[in-house]
């Protein structure tokens, strides 16, 4: 079976930095895949070389078989490809409906994209409740459930999400995830890099760990959860 | 009281047009992150196209939406034929500004050529007996001017809020990497930007043609002011724009009028200078956050 996305041989950097080092991975449809490891280790690099904000300077990434790492962000965008980046990257002084609005921009159907505002409302009822305010106004979760909203008004075959745990409160983290849950259920694939190893590995179905701008290991959750040196890696507890 | 309504009208429909003027720099400058030295002469040159297709006897509003049609078509070429391929080629924004420098030079001298340098008359585009308010008269060339940068604020306001284009426009200059993500074409906005910001210059120049004489240079104070007027607003904001055009005019003509006509624009300069030492963001505009 073709993967939905596959990456082969990925290096990458900043200028002269090279921030991945031969990276290979897949995503079938409908899995749930984590990308895993500590701060700089290249996560946030593997998903914006899939997204197109960074070219691979050597090394392929195939959709469903085509090559795509020629191509510009919105083509891939168009093909449902969609990040949710780190830090949530809204647009501040947009109101929250506009920027749900503008996650429609690939199609640019009016009626398509008041169906899916009630989809994203449905999901994230407090959107609905903020929708005249002014992105910047809202709390941190608020504003990673806006940027996950905007990246589902896009209609995603794979949804991309870099850290959207990061700086939340414990709460905020788990109703997310359960509504991240639930958008898989409702049938996108999705791949998540989190430094929260043992949150992502109750999500994922398999993971990658990367070290280094290499990975290191990838299995499938439940024996990752299990492996020793992840437990003391990066589970915090000691091995066994 | 006389007087002073008069300063006041032909301040700020002189106003309106820096205003114009300062509305393209900033489009094009929070856009596409590159201040438009050839804006003056971008704007000379739409001029001269009027000026052109008038003495060709086209009728009046057929010459002057030709003017402002070439205007855009001049700036998205400026911005697809030679700031893009730059850019694609990781040019610096210093770099990119300095094609802007280079194109004024080739612009004007290019007009020096094809139009030579001996001062024109550009015919005035409204006439009519003056509109008396209270005791003052104000030309219908003033109340034209400052109606026209009303209305194309207005214009500019409405595309901006309720349009695809004008959403996509407002994202990019919020966010560009976030603008990319939603699948936004940046190369298309930058061009949309570039077309707009230029025909809204050449709109300007148009309008004050009639008040100065047409040569090569004649845009050069209408520049200034208008890049006084955007500094002034903050050079991030476009409403900051309209009103700093406002400002400026208003100002410099009660120092003509109370004080010297001589003293008209060193005042409105000191005055910018001092508002920018003290607010250095301008006066609406805010600190721009470092883009990463």
């Amino acid at each position: 079976m073709t993967a939905l996305l596959m990456a082969s041989g990925v290096t990458a950097g900043y200028g002269p930095i090279l921030a991945l080092r031969g990276v290979s991975l897949e995503v079938q449809e409908g899995e749930v895949v984590a990308l895993l490891g500590a701060n700089g280790a290249g996560k946030t690099t593997t998903l914006r070389v899939i997204a197109g904000l960074l070219s691979p300077w050597t090394g392929s990434l195939f959709w469903e078989g085509r090559p795509i790492h020629a191509l510009p962000p919105e083509q891939r965008v168009a093909m449902g490809i969609v990040l949710v980046p780190e830090g949530r990257g809204i647009f501040p002084d947009l109101t929250v409906r506009e920027n749900l609005w503008l996650g429609a921009w690939r199609h640019r159907d009016r009626r398509r994209a008041q169906q899916d505002l009630e989809m994203v409302f449905h999901y994230f009822p407090i959107l609905r409740e903020r929708q005249t305010q002014r992105a910047g106004t809202l709390s941190g979760g608020e504003q990673q459930m806006l940027a996950i909203g905007r990246a589902l008004m896009a209609r995603p075959r794979l949804l991309l999400l870099d850290e959207p745990s990061l700086g939340l409160a414990p709460l905020v983290v788990r109703e997310i995830f359960a509504i991240l849950q639930a958008i898989h259920a409702a049938g996108t694939t999705l791949l998540i890099a989190e430094q929260n190893v043992h949150l992502a590995l109750t999500l994922a179905h398999r993971a990658y760990i990367l070290q280094n701008g290499e990975i290191r290991l990838h299995g499938e959750a439940k024996s990752l959860r299990d492996n020793p040196e992840i437990r003391a890696l990066y589970l915090g507890r000691p091995a066994g | 009281m006389d007087a002073l309504i008069r300063y006041l009208a032909g301040g700020l429909s002189a106003g309106a047009l820096y205003g114009l003027m300062a509305l393209g720099l900033v489009l094009i400058y929070r856009a596409s992150e590159v201040v438009n030295f050839g804006h003056g002469d971008m704007a000379m040159i739409s001029t001269f196209v009027a000026y052109t297709l008038l003495q060709a006897r086209w009728p009046l509003p057929i010459a002057l939406l030709g003017a402002v049609l070439f205007g855009a078509l001049l700036g998205a070429l400026v911005e697809g034929g030679l700031l893009r391929p730059a850019r694609h080629r990781r040019a610096s924004p210093l770099t990119l500004v300095v094609i802007t420098l280079g194109l004024a030079l080739v612009l004007n001298g290019l007009a020096g050529f094809l139009w030579g340098h001996e001062i024109r008359t550009f015919p005035t585009l409204v006439s009519g007996p003056p509109l008396a308010l209270g005791p003052a008269r104000i030309t219908r060339e003033q109340t034209f001017n400052l109606s026209v940068g009303i209305g194309l604020g207005l214009v500019l306001y409405g595309f901006l809020r309720f349009t695809w284009s004008g959403l996509a426009l407002r994202a990019v200059i919020q966010n560009p990497e976030a603008a990319r993500l939603v699948g936004i074409p940046m190369d298309r906005i930058f061009l949309l930007a570039w077309a707009m910001g230029v025909a809204l210059g050449a709109i300007a120049g148009i309008l004050a043609a009639p008040l100065i004489y047409l040569e090569p240079n004649a845009m050069l104070a209408l520049l200034i002011k208008g890049f006084a007027a955007a500094v002034l607003g903050g050079m991030t904001s476009l409403p900051g724009a309209v009103i700093g055009g406002w400002l400026l005019g208003v100002l410099e003509n009660l120092v003509a009028g109370y004080i010297a006509t001589e003293l008209k624009t060193p005042f409105a300069f000191a005055l910018i200078v001092a508002v920018l030492a003290v607010r250095p963001a301008g006066l609406l505009g805010r600190p721009m956050a470092r883009r990463v």
